[in-house]
């Protein structure tokens, strides 16, 4: 998908640089421009997910999140999913692995939900561009729909 | 000091404790310290590899996109063309959800809908279709299925509802801040 990404930028830069250079090269300009905006956040992120990945193994985490932990695993396994940020290729064989190590379903769902749909770390970035109001409500949204979600998921598996 | 390197340390003077947070762990726990370092690392690479081609696109789109386009499909009164435009755009992206932010703010900047802008924000955290596949792979095509069609029915209850508990006032600043960046 990555370099789908990039011939499908690259194509795009080419024809745009054929129909006008000065505009092509204006555009670039906004792009580094838009880039540079949030390289501080992005890098302060990386640095936090990297710490915190460290600290916490799997075998830790699985053993929080038994099936016979309930509803009590069910919250810590949203809360971990809402505060970590792991990149989605990392993050379903994680699951899986977690699953095989002793994890219910329904807390593996809630996980992997709240890990796509709710930012802690990058909450300050979102405030930025939308504002508190906003934000907030968007991740306490995906938060509680994570959670019935989970709650279908470990009556259907 | 000059006044702009001056700025420039204050942009990243976050970044810059955190850096020093994690030296600190690299020589009082080196092990630690060193798979944080492998860990940020790589997601660094991970990050730089898909963020290039994003903003590429999104410097073409604010050069050659007329904001009446944008209007006309995804603005208000776009209706279902915006709602699929929108779970489209957020669906064939890739890269982490705070890569998206920048791009919402493009599409409202250019005359999008809100709430639009919210479901392209949903379908960019959940249901882009390189991870959908991968999570077939990983956790079986069943647990992929409902958790998929969930989403569907989740990002839009999710973007509804982030859209009324915004007053009208708030809901212009965050597009006029949109078009001062």
């Amino acid at each position: 998908m990555t370099i789908a990404l990039y011939i499908f930028a690259a194509a795009s830069l080419a024809v745009s640089a054929m129909k006008s250079r000065e505009k092509t090269i204006l555009a670039l300009k906004k792009a580094w421009k838009a880039f540079e905006n949030i390289l501080p956040q992005f890098f302060s992120i990386l640095i936090i997910i990297g710490i915190m990945l460290a600290t916490f193994t799997p075998r830790q985490i699985s053993g929080l999140l038994g099936q016979e932990s309930g509803f009590t695993g069910l919250l810590i396994a949203a809360m971990i999913g809402s505060i970590t940020l792991i990149p989605g290729f990392v993050a379903f064989p994680l699951a899986a692995a977690l699953l095989q190590s002793g994890a219910g379903y329904m807390q593996i769902a809630a996980f992997v939900s709240t890990l796509m749909m709710v930012g802690i770390v990058t909450l300050p970035l979102e405030i930025g561009y939308f504002g508190k109001k906003a934000a907030i409500a968007r991740n306490a949204a995906a938060f509680f729909f994570s959670l019935a979600l989970a709650l279908v998921m470990g009556v259907a598996m | 000091m000059k006044p702009q390197i001056r700025n420039q340390l204050k942009r990243y003077r976050f970044f810059l404790m955190l850096a020093a947070v994690n030296l600190a762990i690299l020589a009082f726990f080196p092990e630690t310290g060193r798979k944080s370092v492998t860990i940020t690392g790589s997601n660094l690479l991970e990050m730089l590899s898909v963020i290039p081609p994003i903003f590429i696109l999104l410097g073409l789109l604010d050069v050659w996109v007329k904001r009446e386009t944008m209007i006309k499909y995804m603005g208000e009164g776009s209706g279902i063309i915006g709602v699929l435009l929108a779970f489209f755009i957020g669906s064939a992206a890739a890269g982490p959800l705070y890569a998206a932010f920048p791009v919402a703010i493009a599409l409202l900047r250019k005359g999008s809908k809100l709430s639009n802008v919210f479901i392209m924000l949903g379908a960019w955290s959940t249901t882009k279709i390189p991870l959908v596949l991968f999570e077939a792979s990983a956790l079986g095509l069943k647990f992929m299925l409902l958790r998929l069609g969930m989403n569907i029915l989740g990002i839009a209850v999710i973007a509804y509802f982030t859209e009324q508990v915004l007053s009208k006032e708030e809901k212009e600043l965050i597009c006029q801040k949109a078009s001062l960046s």
